[in-house]
């Protein structure tokens, strides 16, 4: 082998033959050594720590030249072990840590569960059309600003830098309506089992109306730089390539089945949330590729506006009417209120409860310590996550405590097609196509 | 199956002298239920019966709860019906399967659970399978479902259910030398208690509770 010791691509033998560990420096003298191997088959780790393996995902390339013939995932890096974690909180501390799970979706995996829950409890048609209104509205945001995620980082992985500045740059203002209604910019554990967690402040609507019509504007511009492009669909047209047979074998939801021409949409399909009422088309796109995919996120951007400005209006006609259930016996009895050091409960509850109400203590002490019981039974509520259909299988024995959480998130399902897009292609495509199916790592390990 | 837990906080042994500790509460999951089922649960559970002839050998019971329809399948028929689900009755996606570990459910310990879609017919069903804990085997849907492969994975890596045929059944979230499985009830969570302010926080699975 190697007549020197190459600091940055050393080498070592081992059971499976040569192992070289990559670190930088000369490519050349690489090429050199694995060129006096007689094989050339050549296995490639890629990730865990691989910038664009979005997140710690690691890819096992088995390459012959440059042609992969063989991939496969290695994911777990993230677990977390949330679904056992919230076995051990009650009905309403869980949405703290199942927003936390596709930390891109946060809105969504707190639906999901929080649908379950009100499903579990019987209160689905208690929902007031405000928190449900509410609910919908930033979810569609939340649905731009994941989009913005994907739309950038994709792009950015494929060399495309400016896409991913702009992306960021709307995603910022995404981000400032989520903190200006929660108080916090992700994670923001704000649907709750029975309503949200606070009501809008004053003069939201005006400043989300203003907000969409900002990001209607910046989405046309930023369109122009990618769709169409000469240089981005020579990248992205043909590559990655899965037709509904196999995406419906595969349980592929979300942007990557509608690429493939099936409008699987649950908003319009098995509506939740009052989606019924919203006018919206499903963006469907026919080429089964990563350019498709692409299309379907841009295109879907402007049906989320459409639905945010509708909700809107449906918050100015609700204005004053509550956002949680009036069953006290679930709903928390602190109205939050943002204060100058964040979210936290409202001061003049704080006043009644301890200055003024001996029963209105022990109620809130009751229901914050020891939460409220569902009636035993299983549920799977599932939700139109920005990357597909995202539910909770959530099982209760009639305690105060989940017994069984169970997310059925859309990217660990989705991830599976990587082999079934990749195997065949070029590695430089391998990029692209895990970029299109765009998973989130805190997702796909929980 | 009802189960029965008596006290009312989480912990046992303590001087818990508020009386509450006598408790004894009672749950009893939804049995099994008979027809008319509703919606389009009479038209599936027709379809079904007229598609495998042996259905009522196959099925255990029929639950309908919650606007949902439940099928509790027998192990040996599980794929079975699976196909003629897909094929006859166009479920044409399996969206995974979730364990349940109920410890109290003897000779039932291990419950896995498949929802179903059928994107033509916009339907749900969702099918059950229980096994003991002392021989936890399903046959796997892989075949059916190809997409069921890294879920019937999870579940093996969460509940020790081995999944029979499944193309490589490893480990996929948790490392490949890890002792256990993680979600069982008999596997405590864990953690460390930790010190705030001078006093002394408990691991969450040590803390006082509600039942």
């Amino acid at each position: 082998m190697s007549t020197y010791a190459d600091p940055y691509a050393s080498s070592r033998e081992t059971t499976e033959g040569t192992v070289f560990s990559v670190t930088g420096g000369d490519w050349d003298s690489l090429v050199t050594e694995i060129g006096q191997a007689k094989e050339e088959r050549v296995v490639v780790n890629m990730g865990p720590q691989h910038p664009s393996t979005h997140g710690v995902l690691r890819l096992v390339l088995e390459l012959e030249g440059e042609t992969v013939t063989e991939v496969r995932c290695g994911i777990g890096y993230l677990h977390t072990g949330i679904e056992k974690n919230v076995e051990y909180r009650n009905w309403t501390q869980a949405t703290t840590f199942v927003t936390r799970m596709d930390y891109l979706a946060p809105l969504f995996n707190e639906a999901a569960y929080c649908l379950g829950v009100e499903k579990l409890l019987g209160i689905t048609d208690d929902i007031t059309e405000r928190a449900s209104a509410i609910r919908v509205m930033m979810m569609e945001f939340n649905r731009i600003s994941s989009h913005m995620v994907a739309l950038g980082t994709g792009a950015l992985e494929l060399g495309a830098l400016s896409p991913m500045i702009f992306c960021f740059r709307e995603r910022e203002k995404v981000l400032n309506i989520f903190e200006l209604v929660s108080g916090l910019r992700m994670n923001m554990a704000y649907i709750r089992p029975g309503g949200v967690a606070q009501d809008l402040p004053k003069g939201a609507i005006e400043t989300i109306l203003e907000t969409v019509k900002d990001l209607r504007k910046s989405f046309k511009d930023n369109e122009k730089l990618l769709v169409g492009n000469s240089i981005w669909m020579k990248r992205t047209e043909g590559i990655g390539y899965l037709d509904l047979a196999g995406a419906t074998t595969l349980g592929i939801t979300g942007p990557v089945i509608r690429s493939t021409g099936l409008p699987l949409d649950l908003r319009k399909i098995q509506p939740y949330s009052g989606y019924e009422n919203y006018n919206f088309d499903v963006v469907t796109a026919d080429t089964c590729d990563v350019y498709g995919r692409f299309l379907v996120r841009v295109n879907e951007l402007e049906q989320s506006l459409r639905i945010i400005e509708q909700a809107a209006k449906k918050l100015q006609a609700t204005e004053g009417q509550p956002v949680m259930v009036a069953d006290k016996k679930i709903a928390w009895p602190a109205q939050l209120a943002i204060g100058a050091d964040g979210m936290g409960n409202s001061l003049s509850h704080i006043r009644e409860i301890m200055g003024t109400s001996m029963e209105s203590l022990i109620h809130h002490f009751k229901l914050v310590t020891e939460g409220f019981r569902v009636p035993a039974g299983q549920v799977y509520s599932a939700v139109e996550s920005p990357r597909g259909e995202l539910a909770a299988h959530i099982v209760s024995d009639g305690g105060t405590r989940p017994y069984r959480v169970h997310f059925r998130e859309p990217s660990f399902n989705n991830l599976q097609s990587t082999s079934a897009m990749c195997e065949g292609s070029m590695v430089a495509d391998i990029i692209g196509a895990v970029a299109s199916i765009d998973p989130v790592m805190g997702g796909v390990d929980r | 199956m009802v189960q029965n837990e008596s006290g009312m906080f989480g912990t046992s042994g303590t001087g818990d002298t508020s009386g509450y500790g006598g408790l004894v509460r009672q749950a009893e999951n939804p049995g099994s239920t008979q027809r008319p089922y509703g919606g389009y649960f009479d038209q599936v559970a027709d379809d079904l019966e007229r598609a495998y002839p042996d259905f009522a050998d196959a099925i255990e019971k029929v639950v309908v709860d919650r606007g949902e329809l439940t099928l509790h399948i027998k192990r040996e028929r599980l794929v079975d019906v699976a196909r003629i689900l897909r094929d006859k009755l166009k479920f044409e996606m399996c969206m995974g399967v979730s364990g349940v570990h109920y410890p109290t459910d003897t000779n039932r310990e291990l419950h896995a659970v498949y929802p179903l879609l059928s994107v033509t017919n916009n339907q749900r069903v969702r099918l059950e399978v229980s096994v003991p804990d002392i021989d936890p085997h399903i046959p796997s849907l892989v075949e059916v479902w190809a997409g069921n492969n890294w879920h019937e994975r999870e579940t093996f890596d969460m509940f020790g259910i081995i999944f029979d045929g499944h193309p490589g059944l490893t480990r996929i979230l948790m490392p490949d030398d890890w002792q256990g499985h993680p979600q069982r009830k008999d596997y405590d969570l864990g953690g460390i208690a930790v010190e705030y302010k001078g006093a002394t926080i408990p691991a969450p699975s040590e803390r006082r509770s509600y039942k």
